[in-house]
């Protein structure tokens, strides 16, 4: 049971757990993104490739399913223009049991950072506007997944 | 093909993307960029990096070295920054 999606609208994480709740297995684990207001942040607009977005993010939730044999995974990835306190990102996952779905939850969001293509500009109250930069630790995380996988 | 540009690629370029036509003898990705750059000014400036630039061919990750015969659509942009 693979759910991606990427939308404008918020999501409802109550509602979306509930549903894996129902996967059949026996725990399920969820990450939230949530815009922080770092150093007076009005607006981050979140810029994306639509068709490669999407099969980005359901290559990665297919891989994730085979891997950790999840019962359920669901990525939600907001674009358009967000404000500190907004959920930007749903990433959750239903296993039989809690290693499998904490793991593979943690190794969704750690790749989703660095594969699916989207953009953040950030907007300050003073009207300056700058491009987020990628972290090299984001990198590192991400590898620690593709390593694991030899 | 069609080039597609996003975030700040995009922005310098002016434009979202562009259908072009490569010259004979460009036959990957570091060369098809070296070809874009003297389109114009914002190109240049843009395109000035490659170690800055990350490409995708028909929507799947490629090198510098990639051969871009075929491809369809080739989207040039920064490394990404989602999650």
């Amino acid at each position: 049971m693979i759910e991606v999606r990427v939308q404008t609208d918020p999501f409802d994480v109550g509602a979306e757990l509930a549903r894996l709740d129902r996967a059949g297995g026996g725990g399920v684990a969820s990450f939230t993104g949530i815009v922080r207001d770092d150093g007076g942040l009005t607006e981050l607009l979140l810029e994306h490739h639509p068709e490669m977005t999407i099969r980005m993010m359901r290559s990665l939730a297919e891989q994730a399913t085979d891997r950790w044999q999840l019962m359920g995974v669901t990525l939600i990835h907001r674009h358009g223009p967000l404000h500190p306190g907004d959920p930007i990102v749903l990433v959750a996952t239903a296993a039989t049991h809690r290693g499998a779905a904490l793991e593979a939850c943690a190794a969704l969001i750690d790749r989703l950072k660095t594969e699916a293509p989207f953009w953040k500009r950030e907007t300050f109250a003073d009207g300056r506007t700058s491009w987020v930069e990628p972290r090299a630790a984001d990198d590192v995380a991400a590898a620690r997944w593709l390593r694991d996988d030899s | 093909m069609d080039i597609l540009y996003f975030a700040w690629v995009r922005e310098r370029i002016g434009m979202n993307g562009e259908r072009i036509a490569p010259p004979d003898g460009i036959v990957d990705v570091a060369g098809l960029i070296a070809w874009l750059v003297t389109r114009s000014p914002g190109h240049a400036e843009a395109l000035a990096d490659v170690s800055r630039l990350r490409v995708a061919i028909d929507q799947q990750f490629a090198g510098l070295d990639a051969p871009i015969a075929g491809a369809v659509e080739i989207a040039i942009f920064p490394p990404v920054t989602g999650g």
